[in-house]
This record gives C-alpha cells, sequence and structure tokens, in this order.
C-alpha cells in the first residue's frame, strides 16, 4: 500500500477529485495548507508599508491506495493538476505499513 | 485602590485647571455676561436691531423649520461618521485582534464626550466669556430651554433659526469625531483606562479652548478673521497634531518595521470610509447652519473635492507603486474630505478639484514617504492624513476664498494664524496631558497584552 500526498494549488482540487474517483479512489483527506517552492511568495503594499508574504496557499490532498493503483492515481493527480506554470506542486509517496478501518476493524486491503 | 485614587486626582485637576485658567483670563466680560445673561434674555429678543452676542429667549415663530430639519439630518450624518463610520475605517486598518479595542475607543468616546459636553463642554466652546474660553453660562446645559406655553425658545447666537438644543447636538457631533480621530495615531497599544483619561481631558482643554477661538465671534482667532468653515483647523489640525504627539509620547507598536501589520479586514474599512464621506455632507454643509444655497455650494464643493483626492491619491499610488490599491482611494477620499473641511461654504466647484488633488496627492507621500523618513509610527495616519490634509485645505481657503459666495476674503497670512496656533498650542497641550498621564496611571499596555491582543487582555473578547 502506499499513501499518496499531493499538494497542489486550491483551484485544482476539484479537477484532482474528479481525476482520482475516476481511476477508483474511494476516499481522500483534504487540508488546507502553506508553504513555499520555487513560486516563492508575493508582495503586499498597505499605504507604502510593503509586506513580502512568504508562504502560498495550496491545498494537500492525502490518499491510501493498494500497490496496483498507485502509478494511476499520480498520473491522474499530475494531468489534471497541472498548469505548466511554477507553482503546480508537489507529490510525495511513502509505503504505508497498515490500514485500520475504525468502524468495523478491518485491516490493510479491505480497510481501504 | 491607588490606581483609583491618582484617576479621582486627575479627573479634579480636569476641573480645577480650566476654571483657574478662565479666571485668570481678563475675565470682565465673562463675568457681566454670567451676570447679564438671564435679565438680558427678554429686551434683546425685542430689540432684533442688535445683533446677538450671546444665547437667548426668542418667540419660536422665529425658528425656520426647513433650517431646523436639516440640522437634525446633519447633527445624525455626524454622529453616524463616529459610530459606525470611523470605528469601521479604523477597525479594518488593526490586526485583528485589536479590531474590538479599535472599535470601542471610537464608541467610548462618544459615550464621554456627550457627557462632558452637558456638563461644561458646549458652554466653554460657545458661550460667550473671555477670548480665550467660553463663560459657564450654559453649564450642565442650564438655561437651554423651551417653554410651551409661554412660546419662547432658546437660541444660540450662532445659529438665530433653529433651536438651541440642535446646534448644542450638532457642534456635540464634531466634539465627539475629534478626539476619535486621534484615535488612529496610537491604535494597538494605549491602555483604556489612560485613552479615557487622555480622550476626557483633551476634550476640555483643547478641543473646547480652540472651538471657542476660531468659532465663537469672541474668540481671538474669530476677531483675527481666521476661516474655517467646517473644522479644517478645530477639527483636523487639531486631531493630527494631537496624533502625532501621541505616538511620539507611546512610542512605536513592538515589532514595528520588523514584524508585517497587514490590514486584517479593508472591506471594513471601505465601508467606513463610505460612510465617512456620506456623513460629511451633514459635516460640511450642516456648517451653513441652514438649509440654504451655501450649504448647497459646500456640499458641491465637498462631493468634488473627494473625488480629486480619491483619484489624486489612487493614481500616485499607482504610479509610484505599481497599483492602485483599496486602502488607497478610500485614504485619497478621507484626505480630500478633511481639505475641503475648512473650504467649503467658501469656494466653488474649481478650487475644489485643485484643493482635492493637492491633498490627495501631498497625503499620499506624508503617509508613506514622510512617516517611514521620520520614523514615528502614526499607526492609522492620523497626523499624514489629517493634519497634513487639515493644514492644505485651511491654507488654499486663504488662496481660494470667494467673496462673492461668503461675504468673506481669505488671506493666506491670517489662515497660517489658525495653523500655526492650533499646531502649537495642540501639540504641547497633548504632549503634557499625555505626559502627566504616563507619570500617575501609566499610558500604555504591557508588553505581554499587546503582543496578546488588546481585544482579549483589555476586554476579554475576541472576534474569529
Amino acid at each position: 500500500m502506499k499513501l499518496i500526498t499531493a499538494i497542489v494549488k486550491p483551484f485544482k482540487l476539484d479537477d484532482v477529485r474528479k481525476a482520482i474517483s475516476d481511476v477508483g479512489v474511494q476516499g481522500v483527506t483534504v487540508t488546507e495548507v502553506r508553504g513555499f517552492g520555487r513560486q516563492r511568495g508575493h508582495t503586499e503594499i498597505y499605504r507604502g508599508a510593503e509586506y513580502n508574504v512568504e508562504f502560498v496557499p495550496k491545498t494537500k490532498i492525502e490518499v491510501a491506495v493498494a500497490d496496483t493503483l498507485a502509478d494511476q492515481v499520480i498520473e491522474a493527480i499530475v494531468n489534471s493538476a497541472k498548469t505548466g506554470k511554477v507553482g503546480d506542486g508537489k507529490i510525495f509517496v511513502v509505503d504505508l505499513a497498515q490500514v485500520v478501518r475504525i468502524r468495523t476493524n478491518e485491516r490493510d486491503a479491505n480497510a481501504l | 485602590m491607588t490606581k483609583l485614587s491618582r484617576l479621582v486626582v486627575l479627573g479634579l485637576l480636569t476641573f480645577s485647571i480650566p476654571a483657574a485658567w478662565a479666571e485668570d483670563a481678563p475675565a470682565s466680560a465673562a463675568a457681566t455676561a454670567q451676570t447679564a445673561a438671564p435679565a438680558a434674555a427678554e429686551p434683546a429678543a425685542a430689540d432684533a436691531a442688535a445683533a446677538p452676542t450671546e444665547p437667548q429667549l426668542i418667540g419660536t415663530d422665529k425658528i425656520n423649520s426647513g433650517d431646523t430639519a436639516w440640522m437634525l439630518t446633519s447633527t445624525a450624518l455626524v454622529l453616524m461618521m463616529t459610530i459606525p463610520g470611523l470605528a469601521l475605517f479604523y477597525g479594518g486598518m488593526v490586526r485583528k485582534k485589536n479590531v474590538l479595542a479599535t472599535l470601542m475607543q471610537s464608541f467610548a468616546i462618544t459615550c464621554v464626550v456627550t457627557i462632558l459636553w452637558w456638563l461644561i463642554g458646549y458652554s466653554w466652546a460657545f458661550t460667550p466669556g473671555s477670548a480665550y474660553l467660553g463663560g459657564a453660562t450654559r453649564a450642565f446645559m442650564n438655561g437651554m430651554t423651551i417653554m410651551k406655553d409661554a412660546n419662547k425658545i432658546t437660541v444660540s447666537h450662532l445659529a438665530l433659526t433653529i433651536p438651541e438644543t440642535v446646534y448644542a447636538m450638532f457642534q456635540l457631533t464634531f466634539a465627539i469625531i475629534t478626539p476619535a480621530l486621534i484615535a488612529g495615531a496610537f491604535a494597538d497599544r494605549m491602555k483604556f483606562s489612560a485613552m479615557l483619561v487622555f480622550m476626557s481631558l483633551w476634550s476640555l482643554l483643547v478641543y473646547c479652548p480652540i472651538a471657542h477661538w476660531v468659532w465663537e465671534p469672541s474668540g481671538w482667532l474669530a476677531v483675527k478673521g481666521v476661516l474655517d468653515y467646517a473644522g479644517g483647523t478645530v477639527v483636523h489640525i487639531n486631531a493630527g497634531i494631537a496624533g502625532l504627539a501621541s505616538c511620539l509620547v507611546l512610542g512605536k507598536r513592538i515589532g514595528y518595521g520588523k514584524e508585517p501589520m497587514p490590514p486584517h479586514n479593508l472591506t471594513l474599512t471601505l465601508i467606513g470610509a463610505s460612510l465617512l464621506w456620506v456623513g460629511w455632507f451633514g459635516f460640511n454643509a450642516g456648517s451653513a447652519v441652514a438649509a440654504d444655497g451655501r450649504a448647497g455650494m459646500a456640499m458641491a464643493a465637498t462631493q468634488i473635492a473627494t473625488a480629486a483626492a480619491a483619484m489624486g491619491w489612487m493614481f500616485a499610488e499607482w504610479i509610484v507603486k505599481g497599483k492602485p490599491s483599496v486602502l488607497g482611494i478610500a485614504s485619497g477620499a478621507v484626505a480630500g474630505l478633511v481639505a475641503i473641511t475648512p473650504a467649503s461654504g467658501f469656494v466653488g466647484p474649481t478650487p475644489a478639484v485643485i484643493i482635492g488633488i493637492a491633498a490627495g496627492v501631498i497625503c499620499f507621500f506624508a503617509a508613506t514617504s514622510l512617516k517611514s523618513a521620520m520614523g514615528y509610527d502614526d499607526s492609522l495616519d492620523a497626523f499624514g492624513v489629517h493634519c497634513i490634509g487639515g493644514i492644505i485645505g485651511a491654507l488654499l481657503t486663504g488662496v481660494f476664498a470667494s467673496k462673492e459666495i461668503s461675504g468673506a476674503d481669505g488671506s493666506v497670512v491670517t489662515q497660517l494664524w489658525g495653523v500655526g496656533t492650533t499646531l502649537i498650542y495642540g501639540f504641547v497641550m497633548s504632549f503634557i496631558i499625555l505626559k502627566v498621564i504616563d507619570m500617575t496611571i501609566g499610558l500604555r499596555v504591557t508588553e505581554e497584552q499587546e503582543r496578546e491582543g488588546l481585544d482579549i487582555s483589555l476586554h476579554g473578547e475576541k472576534v474569529e
């Protein structure tokens, strides 16, 4: 099993959700986050006082999938979240040791 | 307990100092006026030829209903400028942790100044006394009345066609907004208790005398011929320079220049600026104290100058900083309203455009370049907008005043007397009052309170 964490532009969230649903993902967790990468921040000016906003708003999507589905999901995220401009985000993939469904106490593949 | 006793001492000082001062001043006029007032009222009403010099009883048939209706409306409009107008304008500009404290300042000042106005403020400002302070004939608004069966009513000698009550309440709304404007300079760091004491003392020792000097016909600046239609000097220069004094005495906010302190909600600020703009029709056109042609001209000048100033600031910012900002256009509008205040009622539409553009562009540089060059922390630019805008307006009133419109000739030199006197007296008195408070009950919140935010630390409330 893999845990796929994608950091994407906030306005791409709906596209990503649709794309990964289409390849068979049953559920995701979404968080509003801030951070910086090569896009850097932006500058705000109030009555001449300039403030550098270092952290840009992003959306973090976390999805746990079976190994067989991982590549399809990654590809779906890349295709749906891509604008081609700096700041499109990143995807991190890690191995997942265990999954538990709380309601039934099912484990691993059955719990996904 | 010690804090409380210090407060009481300060309160007593408030009343003893000016009382002594009023007695020291050439007081013969005040004394005769006080004793003569009740007796003189009847004959004065009968003798219509002599221009009245003090509040008096007249027949209710002399009251003009059109004027009265407009002045009732103007009074409501000017009160709306402070609550909620100025409260929102300032509230949107501070950080979220201080928004309630900022709103609270405007609201509490409204309450405190109202009571002081009833107590003695109106009398000191708008009854004849010496050239330096009005008398005490209207203390507790004593004698301000209407007698239904006798068909008699009191009027102010400054407004003969409306009830004195309406005139007193109209002028009260000016006395309210002036100290409320100062709060922009010391936002985010003054103790609430200190703020109440400062505003009380300032209202009585600074606002009332200056209003008397400029607006009451026996005041020494009025005698000199200083023109201030609606309060460029009395309200805006006065509040602005007190703002500068307070941000100098208090010092900068913790983290000023190092941490970002962006406005937390410019929607509130724009709503506030819009309410100020609308309310200002009561401020300027209401200062005609009549529903007449001069009120109409004041309204036209106000609208036109405000639009010109808003665009002046917007384009200046667009050229210098690259973007036309919401805060910029709102600030420009307020700068224009400030600058046209002394001039409205004296100038026509074209000078209004010039005054507006000058105010918008110059105040932009005052609030941006001047402030950072001088290094004071005038948090919401009370000095940069109100004092600088007020000076521009006061001086240009001297340049553009039209005899055709107002019957008065302007003179830049005479205007400089008004500007200079207000700057010096206002700054020195504000500085002294603030220092005295600082040495007795303390002026500034603790570092922890300031970091936590005044909403929680002073008022025990917060906005999510």
